[in-house]
């Protein structure tokens, strides 16, 4: 029998308000979720997580909100020439949304055409039955995005979808994009989760499926700094045809409950796959990565590198897995996971895998858990710099170099003082790590 | 500029620095030179602050205050100024920040006005030139990759920027090649002034050709055995430090 919550989501699902084409979808969903076993402390994907947080609160759905939001909202959304979305719990607010290329549609205004699209794709490249939270966010299917270029079709602009939760306590949000990119076409999207007030309890479980075509190319980020009240469940899943590529980066904060889920598959020759991660939590924050790249076909590269700081009493868990297949020969794969300790009681589980049964192929996996280097403060408070500034500089240095990464300058540009302010308060401890 | 009087210092329970004195006054360029292991790095260390090198007992004081009263930061502020003999590597921190930060902090603490971004790389670019390190250098993580001697320029860049007061340089001349080290004793007499000092820990006398000290000292086991002008650096050239110890002994 299912668990309380998994009841609890289906008497939510028959609240709502659903597109008729969708109905197939969300029922295959909610069968998907009712059979899920629900996860207690001995189910190793929920080890160091617990869901309490989940299970211990009466839901509600998310609708948007009734006031204006507060200008420090939109003061929080990237400054960013894209094609923009901007949903406020989980609606589309049309008034801060840009306009849209055909080929970006939310579900509510798909055609025909792409209602056929969204059908044919959805959960193919996204296993619900084995992402439990996945079958939660097609269970409540409602709002979404489609980005579908075809054949070569390059966009001029990235996508900047943003969900924002806005008094959101005990309210849950279905977040959902699908990105289908035929051959050759190429496009960059980023996707942004923040709460208006850094109490706001609201959860978001945000499920994002790319199917990418042969020789295709999708630049992908996700920025997850919701408030460490909050809960996020969130996976992005991706399928890599022939010589395709996915240039992957995620930054996320910690919250109450924040678990990220990153599962990609090469499933044509000569793809690649580049996912370069940061996790930031602090005070009492928690945040879960789990990562599993499958090499189904010969030739494929994977380059993975995850970094964490973790700082007071904060917990954060990386779970990296490279799976190599049989027929997976002349995979270069390489996974690498380092973690900073600013403080004692600061903790990291992490644990990379690596599944091989092929014979030739080239792989390498590391992780390391360290504290900040007492050499480098002392040098750096020998040169007249305080030891407080100097902690955020090496925190700060700590991920740089993915920082450094980010190859949407805007972004990058963006996301500087944002990190830098999770390690230093005040302007007088950043100064000097903002900079153009 | 600095007094030491009967400073006694030991790290982990272990005495290093034994009931030595030294005076050092504005514009003199003292010389420390000695057999490995004889607390030379350990007095930089104990100057500059280093956690875990405790004073246990003696006096240090610099320009009036009572220099082991104070956190390094501060030291480095009021104009003390370390060269280390092995400069550590800080990837993620390039050296332009720290050399910025740095900058800021001292000038802040001396109530000068900070420099603007503009006005501060303009005067990077020029210390990078005066010891011949490429701009490229001030983009890249602090000492990350440089090559022994790349560092130790960059030590020099560093004391330029920050212009201390007092100066103290660990080995700077090991381990660089004869252009590096005439680029290196430029940079130090450029900033010679009469309201700056130096003390230069070295093992070879060449160096003192360059950067022509007022007073060699020799320390052995954490005491000055020997004191003297320059010439007492050729002695030791010729001679070695097994005729010092006999004496003392
Ligand atoms: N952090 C430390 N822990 C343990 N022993 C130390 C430490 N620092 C210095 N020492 C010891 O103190 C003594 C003096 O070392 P120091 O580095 O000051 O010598 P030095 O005169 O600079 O030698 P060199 O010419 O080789 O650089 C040595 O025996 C050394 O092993
Ligand atoms: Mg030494």
């Amino acid at each position: 029998m299912a668990a309380e919550f998994q009841q609890q989501a289906i008497a939510l699902a028959k609240q709502q308000s659903v597109l008729g084409w969708l109905t197939a979808a969300r029922e295959q969903g909610q069968s998907a979720w009712q059979s899920h076993a629900w996860p207690t402390r001995k189910t190793e994907a929920w080890r160091y997580t617990s869901l309490l947080p989940v299970e211990n609160e009466q839901w509600q759905l998310s609708d948007a909100a009734s006031d204006a939001l507060p200008q420090t909202a939109l003061s929080e959304l990237i400054e960013i020439d894209a094609y923009r979305l901007v949903f406020v719990n989980g609606q589309l607010n049309a008034e801060l949304s840009s306009e849209l290329p055909a080929t970006l549609v939310s579900f509510a205004d798909a055609d025909a055409d792409q209602q056929a699209v969204i059908q044919q794709h959805l959960n193919q490249v996204a296993d619900q039955q084995t992402h439990l939270f996945t079958a939660l966010s097609t269970s409540l299917l409602q709002q979404g995005v489609l980005l579908h270029l075809s054949k070569n079709q390059r966009l001029e602009k990235p996508v900047y979808v943003a969900h924002i939760n806005d008094k959101a306590n005990a309210k849950v949000t279905n977040a959902r994009l699908l990105i289908v990119l035929e051959s050759g076409a190429e496009a960059q999207v980023v996707e942004h989760f923040f709460s208006t007030d850094d109490q706001d309890r609201g959860w978001i479980n945000a499920v994002t499926e790319c199917s990418v075509g042969a020789n295709a190319s999708l630049r992908h980020h996700r920025i997850n700094l919701e408030s460490e009240q909050a809960l996020h469940t969130g996976s992005v899943h991706v399928a890599l045809a022939e010589s395709a590529r996915f240039n992957g980066f995620t930054l996320a904060n910690g919250s109450r409950l924040k678990r990220i889920d990153y599962h990609i598959k090469h499933l044509g020759s000569g793809s690649d796959l580049q996912l370069n991660g940061i996790y930031l939590p602090r005070h009492k924050q928690r945040v879960d990565y789990h990562t599993c790249v499958e090499h189904v076909v010969p030739h494929c590269t994977t380059t993975e590198v995850f970094r964490g700081v973790i700082a007071d009493s904060a917990k954060a868990v990386f779970n990296g897995r490279i799976h190599i297949h049989q027929d997976a020969q002349k995979t270069l794969a390489e996974m690498s996971n380092r973690n900073l300790l600013t403080s004692d009681q600061a903790q990291v589980n992490t644990k990379p895998e690596l599944e091989i049964y092929a014979d030739d192929v080239r792989c390498a996996h590391g992780a390391t858990v360290s504290q900040l280097n007492d050499e480098a403060l002392f040098y750096m408070t020998s040169r007249g710099i305080s030891e407080a500034e100097a902690r955020v500089m090496l925190s700060f240095g700590f991920v740089n170099e993915l920082v450094e990464g980010v190859e949407l300058e805007a972004l990058k540009q963006w996301l500087r003082p944002r990190i830098a302010h999770m390690f230093g308060q005040t302007d007088q401890l950043t100064r000097h790590i903002i900079h153009e | 500029m600095l007094t030491i009087k009967d400073l006694c210092a030991s790290v982990e329970d272990k005495e290093i620095i034994r009931q030595l004195s030294l005076e050092v006054k504005p514009g003199e360029i003292h010389a420390i030179m000695g057999p490995n292991g004889a607390g030379k790095s350990t007095l930089g260390n104990v100057l500059s602050g280093r956690p875990g090198y405790e004073a246990t007992s003696g006096t240090i004081d610099f320009k009036g205050l009572d220099l082991l009263d104070m956190d390094p930061e501060i030291r480095a502020r009021e104009g003390l100024f370390l060269a280390f003999q092995y400069p550590v590597e800080i990837p993620g921190v390039s050296n332009m920040e720290l050399l910025k930060a740095a900058v800021d902090a001292r000038r802040s603490h001396t109530g000068q006005p900070e420099l603007s971004a503009i006005d501060f790389m303009k005067m990077a670019r020029e210390a990078s030139k005066a010891v011949d390190l490429d701009q490229s250098f001030l983009k890249r993580g602090v000492n990350e990759g440089f090559s022994g001697g790349e560092k130790k320029r960059n030590e020099i860049m560093q004391m330029m920027l920050m212009e201390p007061s007092l100066c103290i340089l660990d080995e700077t001349d090991s381990g660089l090649d004869i252009d590096a080290l005439q680029v290196v004793a430029r940079g130090v007499n450029a900033m010679r002034s009469p309201d700056r000092s130096f003390i230069v820990v070295t093992h070879y006398q060449r160096l003192l050709d360059f950067i022509v000290p007022d007073y060699v000292h020799v320390l052995a086991n954490g005491r000055i055995v020997k004191s003297g002008d320059k010439s007492l650096a050729l002695e030791l050239e010729a001679k070695g430090y097994s005729w010092l110890e006999d004496e003392v002994a």
